[in-house]
């Protein structure tokens, strides 16, 4: 049978999975200080409730919502609140963080358990809201607002998003093998939400063991396909996955709940699971630390607000040729320069690279090879984007559609003339953003 | 940045913090360069087998004539000197492929100068010239030495005397040359188009690697074979075969190796399809009709022109495009 994958573009980076693909998840025990970011989500920060010297549990809410597109925070352990600060984000900017002193002893103070079968679908987008779940696929989206989407828009399919495509990564392999009874609850819940009788588990044919245990557990109802599909980078994007699963095409500018379809991750689909069936707010983020620059790579279960520099400690600590520490995958992550920024809710991997792993070359003209432009899955000219970007002659840049571009690297990957187009693309889009904005 | 408390200790100041992606495909500009250098290793092994050792000649002068001259250009202009990237000897070299046996050194010599400076340099160095330096290297020595250079050579095995290539034999003498000889190698021609047979097993090989597109050879011989053929048929007895067009007049060496040069072709999948039918409609044209048996030279020029307006044209309708 041939493999469903997506359309043109698209290209095989090696995987580096075998790091830590066999090494099951683990509870990173709490550290000394914990850090605990109210911004969530790509949205607006949490407003705190609590202030120098309250005492918390954990599960305590410690923040709320601040309008629509913005998630609850809850403290991730027991203990003394030491005050607001400032740390740096993965993205490299200041953001408030709420500083916790865990106590000797570890309480729990969560949220009622919600029986899944007997819950309405309004209860059920309820607790995931009080639970502060985000979208665990990289852009963090509250995932309350993704599975409420307006009347007008009908929703015929919940594609679950395994691909996990970013090399080095394996949280979510390790997710579907170590809970896979937890993910497909996770799946029901939200195709209860949805009102769905089916839903599709988009999964890479490189994860065989991954497949064959879902089915099993899936059983024989029918209401969960698994659909292996064809490893390629970057079929993890959400555009990308519904071309390969369903076969539809997200509009420019729209959503998939445009054409019918929602799009959660496994480790999305997990934490649903954990907060109706347990009652457990999103205070744990489940995450990869590999790299040839690290010492023990390792799956984890870190608790939100975990400095980076801590995990990296409870992995060994680094090699002497340790050259770069990232934030999320090699493709699409953030390189650090505070080994301080805590972990938040949708961290999902903590890479220490090696100089060889990296192994950028040094930039040469445009070779007008065409590499980029056949390696992007959405059709974009990332050479003559880039050139406009740096020329700073965006009008044209946005009418090459420049906003379209999601950033998934694949062109840089690609490029023999080591041209860093992803971030002169990234620079043209936003002034693009800021053009359209002062317009309107 | 408070340092000290910033980072683990042996990290400081050694972190790099570049953009993602923060993974390469190791392929690099000299790598890509050295790499089609490597694959014509069998073209130029056929060429020194088949008109003797003293080619080599010809081959040096022309790569040192070309490095030299990028140097010179590079320190004139204050910028730094790349003839490491290998560009510049890829140049030289598939310039020397293009020359008969047996030609003058000296003009040789002025035939990389010319590829470089006027093919190159002129244009603002690597990745900003329009047309494929080494074919216009080759223009200016067509231009400057008509004659020498289409003064043919039969190969070491076969009668040695002055001959025309088996294009030029067909289209002048009505003669036709054996087919087998002019894909293993034992027909006259310039050095590097003799063996067809290396020349393919180098493009496939560069094809597989990645470097060379496949479309560009494809539609090239797709479109020979289709206007080769309408053409022969309108006159079998006066025109030359579709298959005479494939392995004659360096179609080969052109379509794989000098119509694929990365900065002289498109970079769209449509623009490299217009590119190559354009270019193999013209060459069949040159040498039916023109005066010219080797069009190889012309009609990848003329399509070169045509590069920047064609990618223009051919870009790809973008995922989820509106109407
Ligand atoms: S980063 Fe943007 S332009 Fe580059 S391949 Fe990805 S989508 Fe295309
Ligand atoms: S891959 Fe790099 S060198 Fe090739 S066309 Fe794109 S930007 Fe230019």
């Amino acid at each position: 049978m041939r493999r469903k994958t997506f359309t043109g573009g698209g290209v095989h980076p090696p995987e580096y999975k075998e790091l830590t693909e066999h090494l099951a998840l683990e509870a990173m025990p709490i550290p000394e200080q914990l850090a605990v970011p109210l911004s969530q989500c790509l949205g607006r920060p949490a407003k705190p409730l609590v202030k120098k010297g309250s005492e918390v549990k954990t599960g305590t809410l410690i923040a709320e919502a601040d309008g629509y597109i913005s998630v609850a925070v809850h403290s991730p352990v027991t203990g003394r609140v030491t005050g607001i600060g400032r740390e740096h984000s993965g993205n490299g900017s200041l953001q408030d963080v709420v500083l916790i002193q865990p106590s000797e002893s570890q309480e729990r103070d969560y949220l009622p358990p919600i029986e899944p079968e007997s819950a309405s679908a309004g209860e059920l987008i309820e607790r995931i809201r009080q639970a502060g779940i985000v979208g665990q696929g990289g852009a963090a989206f509250p995932t309350y607002v993704k599975i409420s989407p307006p009347r007008d828009k009908k929703i015929d399919s919940l594609v679950i998003n395994a691909c996990e495509c970013e090399p080095y990564l394996t949280r979510d392999y390790r997710l579907m093998l170590d809970r896979t009874f937890d993910l497909i609850s996770g799946v029901r819940i939200l195709m209860k939400i949805l009102g769905l009788r089916k839903s599709s588990i988009g999964i890479e044919d490189n994860k065989p063991e991954a497949i064959r245990k879902l089915r099993e557990t899936a059983g024989t109802d029918g209401d969960l396909e698994i659909i292996p599909l064809k490893t390629k980078y970057p079929q993890g994007g959400e555009k990308m996955l519904l071309k390969a699963v369903l076969d539809r095409e997200v509009p420019q500018g729209k959503l998939p709940m445009d054409v019918g379809a929602v799009v959660q991750n496994t480790g999305t689909a997990v934490a649903v699971h954990d907060a109706v069936v347990n009652g457990e707010p999103a205070i744990k983020a489940v995450l990869t630390v590999s790299g040839r620059g690290i010492r023990k790579p390792r799956n984890l279960v870190v608790p939100v607000g975990t400095a980076i520099r801590d995990v990296i400690r409870f992995c060994g600590g680094i090699h002497e040729t340790a050259a770069r520490i990232l934030v999320g995958g090699p493709m699409m992550g953030t390189a650090q320069h505070s080994a301080r920024t805590p972990v938040v809710k949708a961290t999902s991997g903590i890479l220490v690279l090696t100089k060889e792993e990296i192994s950028w070359g040094r930039e040469t003209a445009c070779l007008k090879c065409g590499r980029c432009v056949s390696a992007c899955a959405l059709n974009l000219m990332p050479t003559r984007l880039a050139r406009l970007s740096r020329l700073g002659r965006f009008e044209e840049a946005g009418k090459l559609n420049i906003t379209t571009c999601m950033e998934c690297g694949t062109c840089a990957y690609e490029c023999p003339a080591h041209i860093p187009l992803v971030q002169w693309i990234r620079l043209g889009k936003q002034a693009v953003l800021r053009m359209q904005r002062n317009r309107n | 940045m408070t340092s000290e408390t910033n980072q683990t200790p042996t990290t400081q100041n050694r972190l790099q913090l570049t953009t993602s992606p923060h993974l390469h495909n190791n392929w690099t500009t000299p790598r890509a360069m050295w790499a089609v250098s490597a694959a014509l290793a069998p073209s130029t092994a056929a060429a020194l087998l088949f008109f003797g050792w003293s080619q080599i000649g010809i081959l040096l002068t022309s790569i040192l004539c070309a490095a030299a001259t990028e140097a010179l250009i590079q320190k004139l202009r204050k910028q730094p000197v790349t003839i490491g990237d290998g560009s510049v000897v890829l140049t030289g070299w598939l310039l020397a492929l293009t020359l008969p046996p047996d030609f003058s050194l000296v003009s040789a010599g002025i035939g990389a100068i010319a590829a470089v400076g006027v093919g190159k340099h002129v244009f603002g160095g690597l990745g900003y010239n329009i047309f494929n330096p080494a074919l216009v290297g080759r223009a200016f020595l067509q231009a400057a030495f008509p004659v020498a250079m289409t003064t043919w050579r039969s190969p070491n095995f076969a009668d040695a005397v002055t001959s025309a290539t088996p294009l030029g034999a067909l289209k002048f003498d009505a003669a036709a040359s054996a087919l087998f000889p002019m894909f293993a190698g034992n027909t006259g021609g310039c050095l590097g188009e003799t063996s067809a047979l290396a020349v393919l097993a180098s493009g496939v090989f560069l094809i597989v690697i990645g470097i060379v597109n496949w479309r560009i050879p494809a539609s090239m011989t797709l479109g020979v074979l289709v206007f080769g053929t309408l053409i022969w048929l309108m006159n079998p007895q006066a025109h030359p075969s579709p298959v005479y067009h494939l392995l004659g007049g360096g179609f080969m060496l052109g379509a794989l190796f000098m119509a694929t040069d990365w900065v002289s072709s498109p970079v769209t999948s449509r623009g490299m399809w217009i590119f190559g039918l354009g270019i193999s409609l013209i060459v069949v044209v040159i040498r039916v009709f023109g005066g010219l048996p080797e069009g190889m030279m012309y009609a990848i020029l003329i399509m070169n022109a045509f590069v920047p307006m064609i990618d223009r044209f051919t870009r790809p309708r973008v995922f989820g495009a509106v109407a």
